[in-house]
């Protein structure tokens, strides 16, 4: 395996622009994690001049709802969620500051335009291993929509969690060279 | 006549709902295995025997599989000599499912209605239940928690009758390459043709609980299934889809006989979790 770089959230503009499209890093520092409902009410605050639980300048968001933490653990399980359907929500983060992205699949085109625009990275980390993710995590804490239950905003303390960028900010896409290099005819 | 307790089949939802989010199908494990060897992808392989990893450090039992823990799909077939005692069966099935997700610090996914106020049930159900009466006294127990990064990437088409083998083929392959990297491959695809527009889904549903590499009894179908095995794998897709030669471990198809204008056909894509236990009471 070839070696990973290291970087620490959250960052800025600067240091996402040095990353690229394939690279693997290491990912220390605070995430939260926010999915589908609370994407839906962060937005709804922000059109609404409301303030944010969450800082999103520098921030990185992990798209991802843990299971339940057992006693003694800080976290269940804890792996991305598809990221798709964060997409309609996502350039007014990015506008707000947002500049990472922790998830699995393909953007849209709005997306990718919009991380362009703000300096901002979009990490991959592979679906399924949650349970080996779990350990990466140092503190986690609700920080709002405690309602949602598994949906909550969380602020994770993570170290050295495995990822690779799927999208830098210039726009590259990891996934399209990656499949393209593999696929064969018919 | 046999007389079954409904507490019998609640208790044994619970413990295989609590062993399918532990414990990886140890057929699943050795296709992960197989599929490392097979892999051309450095990264792909690397990705391929970290997912093996993780289902060793789930199996130790405090971290379940997957954060998706999954929506509770449950098979009962039951022996038509059985009676059921003590209550209602599908709140039994549920009281099972509630139990597991609690007892086992299992991720509750499920929300109340679909479109108006998505409030989660806080306890993972209903189940989705599929009930066969056959014949006998027994009662045979599925459970097979399903996550959605997949289920969302599955789909059904009625296709024309000559669209024939090929338009099979190419609505599965089709299906997957679009799922991409969404479905968190390897995937397993479960193919259902035939039946009509609910019996395809749920016969494609079925064929996930078919072991790995075990192909079709009929020959033909056998053969349909290492056709799109081949197609899938050479997508390029990949491990977590950052490309790679080992994008599905298994393609499973079962039929059934169709209406004479149609020619149904389902694939429900399995990320590479594909959890199902079963029990015989």
């Amino acid at each position: 395996m070839d070696s990973c770089g290291r970087i620490s959230a959250p960052f800025s503009g600067a240091e996402a622009s040095l990353l690229r499209a394939g690279d693997r890093v290491l990912l220390s520092g605070v995430v939260y994690t926010a999915r589908d409902a609370a994407h839906k009410r962060m937005v709804e605050a922000l059109r609404e001049g409301q303030p944010l639980a969450v800082d999103l300048r520098g921030a990185v968001l992990f798209y991802a709802g843990p299971s339940p933490a057992r006693p003694g653990n800080l976290v269940g399980s804890v792996g991305p969620t598809t990221s798709y359907r964060m997409d309609p929500y996502t350039p007014e983060l990015l506008d707000a500051g947002l500049k990472g992205m922790i998830g699995k699949g393909e953007r849209s085109d709005a997306v990718v335009t919009s991380m362009i625009k703000n300096g901002a990275v979009y990490f991959g980390a592979a679906g399924g291993i949650a349970a080996l993710l779990a350990r990466t995590v140092t503190s986690s804490k609700v920080l709002d929509y405690e309602d949602l239950g598994p949906e909550a905003l969380r602020e994770l303390v993570v170290r050295d969690m495995p990822l690779v960028v799927l999208i830098d900010a210039m726009g590259r896409d990891m996934y399209r060279e990656g499949t393209a290099r593999y696929r064969r005819e018919g | 006549m046999r007389e079954i307790h409904v507490s019998v089949i609640r208790d044994e939802v619970k413990r295989l709902f609590l062993e399918a989010a532990y414990v990886l199908p140890s057929d699943v494990k050795e296709g992960l295995i197989q599929g490392a060897r097979d892999e051309a992808s450095d990264l792909a392989r690397s990705v391929l025997r970290t997912i093996a990893e993780n289902s060793t450090v789930a199996a130790e039992g405090a971290f379940p599989l997957c954060q998706d823990c999954g929506m509770a799909v449950v098979f009962l077939d039951i022996g038509q000599d059985v009676r059921l005692a003590g209550g209602d069966l599908t709140s039994a099935v549920d009281e099972g499912v509630r139990r597991a997700y609690k007892e086992g610090y299992l991720r509750n996914s499920v929300v109340s209605d679909p479109v108006f106020e998505r409030r989660n049930t806080g306890d993972n159900t209903p189940a989705v239940l599929h009930v066969r009466i056959v014949p006998g006294e027994r009662v045979h127990i599925t459970a097979a928690p399903k996550g959605f990064g997949s289920e969302n990437m599955s789909a059904v088409a009625m296709l024309s009758p000559a669209s024939g083998r090929e338009g099979v083929i190419d609505f599965v392959v089709e299906t997957v390459r679009l799922a991409g990297p969404n479905a968190c491959p390897p995937v397993v695809v479960g193919v259902g043709v035939g039946s009509d527009f609910e019996g395809v889904a749920a016969l494609a549903k079925r064929a996930l609980l078919r072991p790995l590499g075990e192909p079709n009894l009929d020959e033909r179908y056998a053969d349909l299934e290492r056709e799109i095995l081949r197609r899938i794998n050479a997508l390029g897709i990949g491990a977590a889809g950052y490309g790679g030669t080992v994008t599905a471990l298994s393609v499973h198809a079962e039929w059934a006989p169709t209406h004479i204008a149609g020619l149904p056909v389902a694939a429900n894509i399995c990320c590479h979790a594909n959890r199902h236990v079963s029990a015989t009471v």
